[in-house]
């Protein structure tokens, strides 16, 4: 067997382009405070915080064929927890933060108890009902939610008070959770999700507990959201239930289409696109939900591998 | 000789009122090479199915290498060693060959646990991979995405990957269906030069292959064993020649 030399793992398994290309965006990324307005950072740090979100819903759609409606509930159950734990409860920003991860998880591995037996628009229905209640329960449980007022809370620790400061640890913690969700799409465990996708019943006479895989792969997809939610806990201190509503997960669910379903990092080229979309577009016409729509509409037309699917699309073929 | 690799007793699937297989008794002595012939519907796939897992026995039971497996899921009788094709190709079409494989081989083993590990295989893996592909004839196909195979290849890779896991017991699905005569003859090859060990069944409806390449052949009909017979006599059987051609009649 011939093995090319390029191909050797540099750091972790990636090759050197790969490195170069991760190394620049980095770069470009952690300059882009240098010469944006603040109003600016703060779009871009959501742009992270949402890339994330939309990262972990890909881990499942992308990989694994199951287009979750309910990790906007899981994002969110992390922000209410982190907020909570530090406003009511008095805890310091950072033990908040690993109890709204905790909690993200856990219900995480609710849904997954009673979603993995089902595909398709099943597996849909299902995880959007289960969104629902959290949504309910964020809205109904006044006393501690804060019901549709929601809850205020200084969650951002104090050496991240200035936009830059908290949107480069934002950046850091993006990197991180990037790298690590891209091991895991990559590693054998990942490539058993991606057997699920193409095929359940071959999986099964192989001998894998399907169930099994897609309840520790939606797991630890849920880790990843709750990560982002307790991210947005600090970048808003405020949580309301239209944090956890059903619209939050659909828009993660658009934001992975639009930057391209199995891609991973597209998830931050799509949130990037609606972000600074549904805020320019904003400031210029009432109708930019419109505006949205139709965006959305030309995506599906001219691009349905999403963007950066197809603009891997188009390299390759260059190459070749 | 020593205890036989499968022993069926009685079993019965039924799918409603439609008794698919019908009190089928069954022993198949380790290393045999069998085949299961028998007209369309006869039950042939449901037997396999309800061997493999897929559709358990709805009466009777399945003993494998001394376990009673009639309750088993399919991932638990895998783990055991049967190991099976498919009638109709049953890959992971948008994943290369190497990554087919590499599910086939890690089915049973913790490290498909392994949740940021590398995806490289080890080397055990690597010479594992390079056998079974051998044995398949598609050893420089691996990089190949496998929707991007001929039919015929993609057959190929269903024994290879049925291979890897260096299964007790192999069963194969009509694994010519569908291939054109030259492929035919490359997997009947295949089938031959597999290891003597192996215990294989073999589900078939050109008889020409089948009877060419087992010790021995039972012939079922409307769910029921009709005949079992090494293949000389089932080519002179009248019954066997009554249900594939139909009852001669007399004038």
């Amino acid at each position: 067997m011939t093995q090319p030399v390029s191909k050797t793992s540099v750091l972790a398994g990636m090759t050197s382009r790969a490195l170069v290309i991760t190394g620049l965006v980095v770069i470009v990324a952690a300059c882009l405070p240098m010469v944006l307005s603040s109003y600016q950072v703060g779009l871009a740090t959501e742009v992270l915080i949402f890339g994330v979100l939309a990262m972990s819903i890909d881990i499942l759609a992308g990989f694994a064929g199951r287009t979750s409606l309910g990790h906007g509930a899981i994002f969110g159950v992390s922000t209410y927890v982190v907020v909570y734990a530090t406003g009511q409860a008095g805890l310091s920003p950072w033990a908040g933060f690993a109890l709204g991860v905790l909690a993200a998880t856990a219900v995480a591995s609710i849904f997954a108890l009673l979603a993995v037996r089902t595909s398709g628009v099943y597996f849909l229905l299902l995880t959007l009902a289960l969104g629902m209640i959290v949504w309910g329960v964020c809205l109904r449980w006044t006393q501690v939610t804060g019901g549709e007022n929601g809850m205020r809370a200084d969650v951002r620790p104090a050496a991240l008070m200035s936009h830059s400061a908290f949107y480069w640890a934002v950046l850091a913690g993006a990197v991180i959770v990037s790298f690590a969700m891209w091991r895991f799409v990559r590693s054998p465990f990942g490539l058993t999700l991606r057997g699920i996708r193409d095929s359940e019943s071959r999986m099964r006479s192989l001998g894998y507990n399907v169930p099994l895989h897609l309840f520790i792969g939606f797991t630890v997809s849920g880790i990843f959201a709750g990560i982002a939610g307790g991210l947005y806990a600090m970048f808003n201190n405020f949580v309301s239930p239209s944090t956890v509503a059903l619209a939050q997960s659909v828009e993660g669910v658009l934001m992975m289409i639009a930057g391209g379903v199995g891609t991973l990092f597209g998830a931050f080229v799509g949130a990037a696109a609606i972000i600074v979309l549904e805020n320019i577009v904003s400031s210029y016409t009432e109708r930019w939900l419109m505006v949205l729509g139709i965006t959305f509409v030309l995506i599906m037309i001219f691009a349905p591998e999403g963007i950066i699917g197809k603009l891997r699309a188009i390299t390759s073929r260059k190459v070749r | 000789m020593s205890e036989p690799i499968l022993t069926l007793t009685d079993v019965v699937v039924a799918f409603d009122a439609l008794r698919a297989v019908d009190g089928v008794s069954l022993i198949v002595p380790r290393g045999q090479r069998r085949a299961i012939i028998g007209p369309n519907g006869a039950g042939k796939t449901t037997l396999f199915n309800a061997i493999a897992g897929a559709h358990p026995p709805t009466l009777g039971k399945i003993r494998f290498n001394g376990h009673d497996v009639s309750r088993l899921p399919p991932h638990r009788r895998a783990q055991l060693g049967i190991s099976r094709t498919f009638q109709i190709t049953n890959l992971f079409p948008t994943l290369s060959v190497q990554d087919n494989m590499m599910l086939a081989l890690r089915g049973l083993k913790p490290k498909k646990f392994s949740l940021f590990g590398s995806p490289d295989p080890d080397d055990s893996e690597v010479t594992r991979i390079a056998a079974a592909l051998n044995a398949a004839r598609i050893a420089e196909r691996a990089d190949i995405i496998v929707k991007e195979m001929s039919y015929g290849e993609q057959r190929q890779l269903e024994i290879a990957i049925a291979l890897v896991t260096t299964p007790t017991m192999l069963l194969l699905d009509e694994p010519a269906a569908g291939l054109s005569p030259s492929e035919r003859s490359m997997i009947a090859e295949v089938i031959r030069s597999l290891d003597p060990a192996i215990t294989v069944i073999l589900i078939e409806h050109d008889m020409d292959l089948a009877l060419g390449l087992v010790d021995y052949v039972t012939c079922m009909f409307e769910g029921r064993v009709l005949v079992e017979e090494p293949p000389e006599g089932i080519r002179r059987n009248k019954q066997v020649q009554e249900v594939y051609l139909g009852k001669p009649r007399h004038a």
